[in-house]
């Protein structure tokens, strides 16, 4: 029984090692599922028991980006002729009938998300050095109070923003969910932003002042490289959040500037729910955010606190 | 939680330096850098703030236009705190939140103590066991319903196979006695890594040098895990508990996507109850008082803890 | 038809006369017509076709699926969105698309183009049309007639052995019920039996919590025990009509439907899992909208006359059904109102809605239902005109979504969750909608 404390035995390892993985496994198992049934057939995926071993399809992307409806006899056109898409259609007895909604709303997540991220990063950015390197009055107090507003439950603004966005013709648009989301993610910018900015020695802008730099050129060109990766990672926690948002856009948008949250839970093909089609979707979804999760393992921690825990 | 730019901040502003004057005032720089987020703030958050305050004394309906608006005092708070079903809606948020935190902290907190082994391979499998909360919290609980189902369900499947219990024989989403652990289990399954996450940088953040001290002092390791491991970490954790409250607290787009409040209002957590008022009977200002109750609950809720929190951190 | 076009009559006062200015050319305009995301609406993509070569005009579709439909669509005109310019909402929402001002008023429209609500079923038109209720004042077409009906498998009532059985067992024939009573006997007969080596189940029924499920499927049980929205003389006196004996034995009844003859894992189902039940052969029975009835018949599964259907049996306290369907509307927040009105007088015209039943839709035009083939013509058009005339519907009033939301909770609460005792239930609905009626000032 002589091991030292500061590095676990090698038994230790192998226990603490097996338990982890089994862990990591099962909590892969939804996400297996989820892009393993966008591959199934319909039949395949309401099968019962559930099927582990199945033919792939791509029947469920297909479903996904087309709108279908049911082939009444009268217009069966040569099938040689048709595309192979057509003919996946056409052996369930449908026909597709035009594209579907979920590239558009895709393409709003896309144009909400990055406007979104942007503009919050360029003013946070900016109010975070403001707070880092001058004095700006009750400075704690604002802080604090920027933070605050993302203790509120999106419904209960979601209220008076609905009237207001009414009042100026904002709702259902692309500029009010961008201006929206740019103000929730403003709290998160400025914080995380303001914690690296504090990070980076002042002695370097004082040598580029006293080097006969302005103020602006100083944070320009020496704080701003400095705090790249860190702003680099703060804009992706403002994309995934304004990538994952729900509540905000199922009560604000519809026709015009809905993304995909709310959008992908309604697929529904010829009949009943059409489960193939929204794993397909769901996949294409949950994608961008899993390759980001990768990139931002190093940030990971002191994005989803705010700062508050630094590893 | 510290700030170490305290000190720093106001060390370099004071003191003149001719350098600024060739640009613009330091003055009129921090204004301008901070000006932009302040007017959007006060537009967004501020305003509609008061507004909601405004709305929560009157019987304004969205819905109708052409009806009068009048002032009734503190009629919706007193309907609101005398509803019966709004405190049925708040023990079921009561049984999520406990339920949630209580699952994720042992749940996390172990699995980091196993990572913080450091076995081979640890960085790995810790991406990977994060990734289900970096998802869409909607499009999760939507999917969620379908590995729920009897019969065809994945969850009903695998835990048919472990109990030897027929898969169809029940319904998460569907049973009245299932329904809020069905929730439970997949914020769990979303939000344990978070609370991981925390534990594993307080875990971190204890210098060897106390076990090794420990050691000298023969403590055991049971001993030691109680007495160094716990109240070192114990500050993370609370913080883990934090946010983890605050954000089930708030709790929406999961479980309304999962369950939708059912069965009955068994799973009608606070947020769908406050959505069905305001955007589907369109209750405007009855809504309004209750996001205002809403809101002095999770503030006031929320600082007691934080004064909890930060003497934990004195200590 | 291009000649004469209406001015927006919604910013010139909803009741006041319309404008008509003479205008020679029409322009082309993109149309967006809003409807529920189901088979209906994409036959109606189909029928569209024609008027946009003949118009000149393009239509658009926005979609939503049911569960959500309501919401989003009621969140559209509230927030006085521009996205839909025609929109195919639902009955219950007249009252409150009336009086807000969501919708324009027809009757000028009507009278200009001779178009007479005479000529369409009277049910619908009450229905979907009038507002306040049983006065000619118009807010829309009707466009969808629907009704909540059942469908059975036909080919499993057939088999002999389970004829004699059931014979044996229930002194009578195995045959369309005719009473609730009835439904239930056949429902609790097929429940857990084999068939084919699959295990099987009475009946499926509506329970969906969300969005108006159960009440949709609740009412037709309630109805035919005796219960009604209100005093005949008073319609806003609730207490021993909503609540009354008859209407806790209908309640009661649905309870007990649920709890013996449903499929295990039923407790949120609306018309998409009733029909995947049905088309897997899971059940025996489904209480289904009518809308359904035409995929059905070309199902590959239990299409091909493995299906028959039948009205919601009688009680006893009555003989009704749930009233389903949708009248057409301009909304009054289009620009484009005089191309929506031009749609609307496409759409009524007889041929188009001759074309319209036979794409699948349910056409709420007389001359259509009462055209000597039309009952021989599909399988299912006698049920749905039996269905249809003994249509009753839920509150069309502007507090619509209150009422609804009230009843889905209690009910759901109790044939669901089994909480508390049917009285208990209807005694605490009361309650529920007395209080919006005071809110609307209506008592």
């Amino acid at each position: 029984m002589s091991f030292s404390v500061t590095a676990p035995s090698t038994r230790q390892k192998w226990i603490a090692g097996i338990l982890v993985i089994g862990y990591a496994l099962i909590t892969l198992l939804p996400l297996i599922w989820i892009v393993a049934t966008g591959f199934k057939s319909s039949p395949d995926a309401i099968a019962y028991p559930p099927k582990i071993v199945f033919d792939p399809t791509v029947e469920g992307y297909v479903n996904l980006f087309t709108t279908q409806t049911r082939l009444i006899d009268g217009n069966a056109e040569a099938v040689e002729d048709l595309p192979w898409y057509e003919k996946l259609v056409r052996e369930r007895g449908n026909t597709i009938v035009g594209p579907s909604r979920f590239s558009e709303r895709f393409f709003n997540s896309v144009i909400i998300g990055f406007g979104s991220t942007f503009f919050a990063i360029v003013l946070g950015t900016a109010a975070a050095y403001a707070f880092s390197r001058f004095k700006v009055p009750l400075k704690d107090d604002l802080l604090f109070f920027i933070l605050s507003t993302r203790m509120m439950p999106p419904i209960a603004v979601a209220i008076p923003i609905f009237l207001m966005f009414r009042n100026l013709g904002l709702n259902d648009t692309h500029a009010g969910m961008i201006l929206l989301y740019t103000a929730v993610n403003l709290s998160l910018s400025v914080w995380l932003i303001n914690g690296f900015i504090d990070e980076i020695p002042i002695e370097y802008e004082e040598a580029a002042l006293i080097d006969g730099y302005t103020r602006f050129q100083a944070f320009y060109k020496v704080v701003l490289p400095q705090a790249a990766t860190g702003i680099a990672s703060t804009a992706i926690f403002c994309l995934i959040f304004a990538w994952n948002e729900y509540a905000f856009a199922v009560l604000l948008t519809s026709g015009t500037a809905q993304t995909a949250p709310p959008f992908i839970p309604t697929i529904i093909g010829v009949g009943g729910q059409d489960w193939p089609a929204v794993a397909a979707g769901a996949t294409l979804f949950l994608l961008p955010v899993m390759v980001f999760t990768i990139l931002l393992r190093k940030h990971l921690l002191r994005g989803i606190t705010f700062g508050a825990v630094r590893k | 939680m510290s700030d170490p730019s305290e000190n720093r901040a106001g060390a370099i502003s004071p003191k003149p330096s001719t350098s600024r004057f060739r640009g613009i005032s330091d003055r009129a720089l921090a204004w301008t850098f901070v000006a932009p987020t302040i007017v959007i703030l006060l537009a967004i958050n501020i305003f509609p703030l008061i507004w909601t305050i405004y709305l929560s004394f009157t019987n304004y309906r969205v819905n109708r236009p052409n009806r009068d608006v009048d002032f009734i005092g503190l009629r919706n708070y007193e309907r609101i705190l005398s509803d019966s079903d709004i405190w049925i809606t708040m023990q079921a948020t009561a049984h999520f939140l406990i339920w949630t935190i209580v699952l994720q902290v042992l749940i996390g907190f172990t699995l980091a103590y196993l990572i913080n082994k450091k076995f081979k391979g640890n960085d790995l499998w810790t991406t990977i066991i994060v990734l289900p909360m970096m998802l869409s919290p909607a499009v999760v609980g939507n999917f969620w319903t379908f590995l729920y189902q009897p019969q065809i369900g994945l969850f009903n499947y695998v835990v048919g196979f472990l109990t030897g219990a027929d898969p169809s024989s029940f319904s998460m989403i569907g049973e009245v006695a299932l329904a809020p652990w069905a929730i439970v289990i997949v914020d769990t399954w979303m939000w344990t890594p978070f609370v991981m996450l925390i534990c594993l940088a307080g875990l971190r953040s204890i210098p060897d040098s106390i076990y090794e001290a420990a050691e000298c002092d023969r403590a055991s390791k049971w001993r030691q895990f109680w007495t160094i491991t716990i109240p070192m970490v114990l500050p993370f954790l609370m913080l883990a508990v934090l946010f983890r409250g605050i954000e089930n607290f708030k709790m929406f787009d999961l479980v309304v996507q999962l369950t939708g409040g059912g069965p009955g209002s068994t799973t009608e957590l606070t947020s769908i109850n406050l959505k069905r008022e305001a955007f589907e009977k369109w209750r405007t200002g009855y809504a309004s008082a209750y996001a205002i109750i809403l809101f002095v609950t999770v503030f006031g809720l929320a600082s007691i803890y934080v004064k909890a929190l930060n003497k934990v951190k004195e200590r | 038809m291009k000649s004469k076009f209406l001015n927006s009559v919604a910013t010139a006062g909803l009741v006041s006369g319309v404008a008509v200015f003479g205008s020679t050319s029409a322009q082309a305009e993109d149309l967006t017509l809003c409807w529920a995301a189901w088979d209906p609406a994409n036959a109606l993509v189909e029928l569209s076709k024609d008027f946009e070569e003949q118009s000149g005009h393009n239509m658009s579709f926005e979609f939503v699926p049911w569960p959500n439909f309501a919401d989003r669509m009621l969140n559209e005109l509230n927030s006085g969105g521009k996205l839909c310019d025609l929109m195919i909402g639902d009955s219950q929402w007249i009252g409150g698309s009336a009086e807000s001002g969501h919708y324009i008023k027809l009757n000028d429209f009507f009278e200009k183009e001779g178009i007479t609500m005479d000529d369409f079923i009277p049910a619908t038109v009450t229905g979907y049309s009038e507002w306040p209720k049983g006065s000619p004042n118009y807010w829309a077409l009707p466009a969808f007639g629907d009704v909540v009906g059942w469908t059975y498998r036909k080919d499993w009532f057939e088999r002999p052995e389970l004829m004699a059985e059931f014979k044996e067992k229930y002194g009578r024939d195995l045959a369309v019920p005719n009473t609730l009573e009835e439904l239930k006997d056949i429902a609790e007969f097929f429940q857990d039996r084999e068939i084919d080596g699959k295990k099987v189940y009475g009946a499926s029924i509506y329970t969906e919590r969300g969005s108006e499920g159960i009440t949709m499927g609740v009412t037709n049980a309630l109805y035919n025990y005796g219960f009604q929205y209100g005093d005949p003389d008073s319609p806003y006196d609730l207490e021993g009509f909503v609540n009354s004996e008859g209407a806790i034995k209908g309640l009661e009844f649905y309870k007990e439907l649920y709890d013996c003859c449903t499929p295990p894992g039923s407790s949120d189902w609306y018309m998409s899992e009733n029909i995947d039940a049905y088309k897997s052969g899971q059940v025996a029975m489904q209480m289904n909208f009518a809308f359904i009835w035409p995929g059905v018949e070309v199902d590959p599964n239990v299409g091909g006359g493995k299906s028959g259907y039948f009205p919601n049996p009688a009680g006893p306290g009555g003989h009704f059904a749930q009233l389903g369907g949708q009248g057409i509307s301009v909304v009054a927040y289009s620009d484009k109102q005089d191309a929506a009105l031009e749609y609307i007088k496409w759409f009524a015209q007889p041929e188009v809605q001759q074309k319209w039943w036979k794409a699948g839709g349910y056409s709420a035009l007389s001359a259509v239902v009462e055209d000597p083939g039309f009952a021989s013509s599909q399988p299912y058009a006698q049920t749905f005109l039996d269905s249809m005339a003994i249509v009753k519907d839920f509150w069309a009033e502007p507090a619509y979504a209150s009422l609804l939301l009230a009843m889905q909770s209690r009910v759901h609460n109790y044939v669901v969750a089994g909480q508390g005792t049917a009285k208990e239930a209807l005694d605490g609905l009361v309650e529920d909608w007395n209080e919006v009626f005071e809110d609307e000032g209506k008592k």
